[in-house]
Parts: C-alpha cells; structure tokens; sequence
C-alpha cells in the first residue's frame, strides 16, 4: 500500500524517529522566581483572564483569550512600561488543535525585560489590531494576514504585503506545501499568457541543473553542430573541428621604428 | 487643455490646471536609491510629499517556509542571505537562539572568534551605509574612500571563511575554524587605518561639509516616541536619544567583559544618525582591539560539546566508532532540540535582530521568524516620509539604512 500523507501539514518530517525516543522539553520556571515578572503578571491578572504564565529560557509567556489580546497588550504597555512591540505573528497548529497561536513579543526598555503574550484563536476567526498601541504592528499585522490569512480588526490597511495582491493562498500555513500549489506554479503563466497557454509553455523547469539531450536551443555539443533548434532525436551529424593555422611572427626580426619622432 | 508645442512639454495624463491636485509617482523598485528593491508609491503637491506607501515584496523568497523544511544545520547558510551586507550577524543571531534552545555554553575562543567577527561585520555594515549614504546625497568621493576601507575588511573575513558576503562563518555550537596566523596583525593594522580614514577622511569630507549638512539636518527626524511605537531598533532608535544597545542591555557572547560605550544622538534628525554610525565604527574598533589580547588567553577548543547536539571534533568522529555514530546521525537525521520557545534578540549593524523558534522536538523547527529591523524601519517610512520634500527622501531613505534581503526575507 502507499503510505499515507496527511494532506494538513506537508512539511518535511523526520524521516525516522527512534521508537523509544522521548521528546525533551525546555524547562519551564514559575513565574515567582522573578519579582518583575510577578508583579507585572499581577498586574495583568487584576484585569485580564490569564490561561497560563511561565518563564522560559528568561522570557515570560503569557497566555490569554484572543478576545483579550488588545486589553491585556494595552495594560503591560501603560502600567508595566512595555514601550516597545519587537515583533508578532502567528505559528499554525491547525492540524493539531484546529487553531493558530498569535504571539505578540514585547520589550520593556527601562527594565530590560522581554515577554511573550500568546493568544490561540480558531480558523476565520479575527483578532483584534494593536495598531493603535504600537505603530510596528502596522506592517507586523499585515504579513501575519499575508502568511496565515488571519483577519485583523481595525487595523488601517489590511492587504497583502509580501505576496502579489492577487495571489491565493497564504503561504506560511502547513498544508501549503514548499515548493507551492498549483496556483503558484502557475502564476505567471496563467496571468501572461493565460490558462489555455498551461500546454503549451508546459510546466516551469526547478531543476538547475537539468539537461536536455536533445535540446537543441540551449545546448549544443562540440563536434556535433546542427542549425538552431533541429530535431536531432534520430541521430545528428558529425561535423570534425577544424583548426586553423598557428602562424608565429618573429617581433624581434626587423625592428621599423613607426614613430618618426623618437 | 494643454497646449502642445515644442517649448512645453505635453502629458497626456496629467492635468495641471487643477489646483489641488497632487501627482503619484512611483519611487522604484529599480531606483538606485532604493537600496534594493524597495517601491515606494509617493502622492506628491507639488515637491511635496503627502502620502508615501512603501510596497515591499519584490526580494520576497519564503526563507521562513524554508526554515520549516530544513533541518536547524542546513539552514545556517540560508541566513546569509538576510541582510547580505552583514551576513555574519545574521548567522549569529539564528546559532544563537538554537543555541539558547539547547541550553549549550559555547567554548570561550569560539566566542572571541564569533564577536571579532561580528565587530568585523559592523565596521563593514556601517562603512557601506556612509558610503550608499553619502553616494545617494551627493558625495561620490566618499563612497570610493569607504568602499576601498570595506574592502580590506572584506579580505580579512575572506582570510577567516573564505567568502567575502555570504560568510556562513558561524556555526551551532561554535565556530569551524581557527584564526588563520596573521589575522592578528592584519586585524590590528586594519583597525587603525579604519580610526584614521574614519577621524580624518571621512570626517573632513563630511562632517562641517556645508551641502552635507544642509542635506542632512533637520530632514527625517523622528521623535523617541515615535521610534518606540513603530519598533525603530539600532541606531535609529539611538539617534532619537534613547540609548538601549542589546549589546550593553541584555549581553550576550563576550559584551559583557568588554569596554565600550554606546553613542546615542539626541537631535533626531539624519546627521545626528549619520554622526552615530561614525562614532559606532569607532567603538567598534575599539572592541576589536581588546579582542586582540583576549584571543591569546583562550583555549583552542572550538565547538562545543554536546553529543546529543553537535558533532564531535573531527579527529574524534575519524578515530572513534561512538562519535562516527552521532555524527552519521546528526547529518542524516539532524539535531533535535527539546520542545520549547526561544526569541533571542542580537544587536545586528542594522537594529535587533532576533529568531524566534518554536520547536516540537523535531529535527525541523516548527516555526521560524525573524524579526528583522530594516522590516520595521520600513514600515516607518510611511509617516516619516510624509511633509518632507522629493529630493529629502533619498536622503530619509539612506538614513534608515535598509537591506531588502531583510525587510522581504
């Protein structure tokens, strides 16, 4: 039988796991062994409904609602003096729990910490924009949409950022597979010349180093020249290489001095 | 109507006779200014901007879809591909957060090897902003001084890895190779010419050179407010006078043991930031030169050892059947870093540049991103572009030092 592919997650995998591996975990530490940490989250937990909250690897992570996320971000950014949002977006576990995790990764400047706010929202849900907190979301927010196709509230402007605006599919998502969907292989083809052109451009070559035997337009053999683009599928023509004569010329035989004033 | 005849010249799809109308005109992709491959959709009154778009997207090349479909060793090389400028930066900042996610200590001489390195890599970052910088306002002379300095930077990283961009000169775990023999003294003598072209050249071209300053002060100024909100990171945060260097903040690799300052501009405008650069380079040299002495003071170990991680020595994998094993694994298979999250924040030439990685225990990561600075300085470009006039946005432009390879990723 031929093994089955799931058709959610077509990235690579393993392509052998020892059956008694157990897969180690990064050890999480308790909020409580570090006092900013606690008291910001105390802070966060006098408003916001908290899911789960731990340090790893010396960055708070902080899980909320996703209804939650703009109170919870504007909070740790008035009271907890996070001035700066580094970076957001969203990790895909569709396959698994039918949901995508957003992460919003926070700075606080003055006292040199770093945390994570984590959200889990389900498919053709959408979150609401923190671009009224912080600008950077602007741009963070739209790719996070351009990648995973997850809507954002509010926010000024959202359209694709990476990807044409006429593209289909959003590409970070785990059943979009590595090398595209047909659509994407076809992108240029179908937009220039259109759909019925599919057959006679034929399919994009992604090997760099394929060669043709006969291809007669790109490659030619030495010793073997034939006109551009003759069928040579039944055998070609030997056409030897000639040389031409070497002549040597003594320099040093007569010296003619050509400029007269020297 | 317009009148057509040969003094005026006609547009046929223009209509000037409307006085509040304003013109859009496209800014690249293929602009020289551009700095790549950046379009910038400007709505002009008269010289005047009123709305600019930044469209980004021509360079985009799916790395973090790579990233999920390769193994944590083979996509090192692909980070050279970030910000090209300063590659090694890059590869830093991705061994870094697998490093942290492995919860690994790297040997000490990798570490000295790995931070003159990046030093190396911010000297030649800055020289070619001064130099793009300087060549996109005017001054062509400058970019032919600096460019000649990044050069002989540039061959001393092609001394160390052999390459003079794409380095890939960084490993998980350490760094492959010793430092050739005369590195040292090259690196020294390097060092002074950069402080001598950087006090005395460049500085005498640039620095109290009226057209420069006049190009450059009071056009692009950015508020500390403002550089918070948009996520400005870098000198650009630097250069709105808040002084946070991840490097003196949040240390990593040897910042920690090593003296120097950060140099911060409170007038917010394009010459302060400018000035900056300057005075990084400096800074930077100076770095360099400790590094020097520190150097003598390690150990030759390289890697570090982590079987479970990382490959033996080579004389090891060669001579011993066990390390033969792990190795044969580790490249077949690839490492498998216990599952967790790490975002690892590094202070590239251009800003913060940090990975966040999401692993599952597998030997590709679950998600990769990165968060990198010029992406942001981007998006900046929206409000800071808006009021000045044309001929100040190749400067504004210039001044946020962006590298497609980054902000398109």
């Amino acid at each position: 039988m031929r093994k089955y592919r799931p058709k959610d997650n077509v990235q690579a995998k393993a392509y052998h796991t020892d059956r008694f591996y157990v897969v180690p975990t990064v050890p999480k530490e308790d909020v409580s062994t570090d006092k900013l940490f606690s008291k910001h989250l105390e802070t966060l937990k006098a408003k916001v409904d908290i899911q789960s909250a731990y340090i790893q690897i010396g960055q708070l992570r902080v899980e909320v609602n996703h209804k939650d996320n703009y109170k919870a971000i504007e909070i740790l950014k008035n009271e907890c003096g996070y001035e700066m949002l580094t970076e957001m977006s969203a990790v895909d576990y569709l396959a698994q729990e039918g949901k995508f995790e957003i992460f919003y990764q926070l700075l606080n400047l003055k006292e040199r910490k770093r945390m994570r706010v984590v959200c889990k929202i389900e498919q053709g849900l959408a979150i609401e924009s923190v671009v009224p907190l912080y600008k950077s979301a602007n741009f963070a927010e739209r790719e996070m949409f351009d990648m995973f196709g997850i809507k954002v509230n509010n926010h000024p402007l959202l359209k694709r950022i990476l990807m044409p605006d006429d593209w289909e599919g959003h590409p970070l998502l785990k059943r979009y597979p590595l090398q595209g969907d047909e659509f994407a292989q076809w992108y240029e083809v179908d937009k220039i010349f259109g759909k019925e052109a599919r057959d006679i451009i034929g399919p994009e070559n992604r090997d760099p180093a394929k060669i043709d035997r006969y291809d007669t337009k790109r490659f030619s053999r030495v010793g073997r020249e034939v006109p551009f683009g003759a069928d040579i599928s039944e055998g070609e023509p030997e056409t030897p290489i000639e040389y031409s004569e070497t002549f040597f010329v003594n320099y040093n035989a007569g010296t003619k001095q050509l400029d007269k004033r020297k | 109507m317009q009148e057509v005849n040969r003094l005026t010249p006609f547009f046929e799809n223009l209509n000037f006779e409307r006085e509040d109308n304003t013109m859009v005109i496209n800014f690249g992709p293929q602009h020289p200014s551009a700095h790549g491959q950046l379009r910038l959709i400007l709505e002009l009154d008269g010289e005047k901007v009123v709305k600019a778009y930044p469209d980004i997207g021509y360079l985009h090349r799916g790395i973090e879809k790579m990233a999920e479909n390769m193994t944590y060793n083979e996509f090192l090389p692909t980070t050279d591909r970030l910000d090209y400028i300063a590659s090694t930066s890059n590869n830093y900042a991705y061994a870094l957060a697998v490093e942290r996610l492995l919860g690994i200590e790297v040997p000490r001489r990798a570490k000295v090897i790995r931070t003159i390195l990046l030093e190396l890599n911010r000297v030649i970052s800055h020289l070619f902003f001064i130099a793009t910088h300087a060549l996109d306002v005017g001054a062509m002379s400058v970019f032919l001084y600096a460019f000649r300095e990044r050069e002989f930077a540039m061959d001393l990283m092609e001394d160390y890895c052999g390459a003079r961009l794409t380095h890939s000169a960084v490993r998980i775990g350490g760094v492959p190779l010793d430092l050739p023999d005369d590195f040292m003294i090259n690196l020294r003598e390097f060092c002074d010419n950069v402080d001598r072209e950087v006090k005395i050249t460049y500085n005498a071209l640039l620095e109290d050179n009226r057209i420069w300053r006049m190009r450059l002060e009071n056009v692009g100024v950015l508020s500390p407010e403002e550089a918070l909100s948009w996520g400005c990171t870098g000198p650009m945060l630097r250069g709105s006078g808040i002084a946070y260097d991840i490097r003196k903040e949040e240390p990593y690799e040897l910042y920690d043991e090593l003296d120097f300052n950060i140099p911060v501009a409170d007038t917010n405008d394009s010459y302060g930031r400018y000035r900056l650069y300057m005075a990084e380079i400096l800074e930077s040299t100076k770095i360099l030169r400790q590094l020097i002495v520190m150097y003598d003071e390690t150990e030759p170990q390289l890697m570090a050892h982590a079987p479970r991680y990382i490959s033996a020595p080579k004389e090891e994998i060669m001579t011993q059947n066990y390390a033969l094993m792990q190795h044969f694994v580790l490249v077949t298979q690839g490492m498998r870093p216990p599952k967790g999250e790490v975002y690892a924040p590094t202070e590239s030439p251009k800003g913060e540049l940090g990975f966040y990685i999401k692993s599952e225990g597998e030997p590709y990561a679950y998600r990769l991103k990165c968060r990198a600075p010029s992406f942001f300085h981007t998006g900046l470009l929206q409000e800071l572009l808006v009021g000045t006039y044309l001929a100040d946005v190749v400067t504004i432009i210039g001044s946020t030092n962006i590298v497609f390879g980054e902000v398109d990723r």
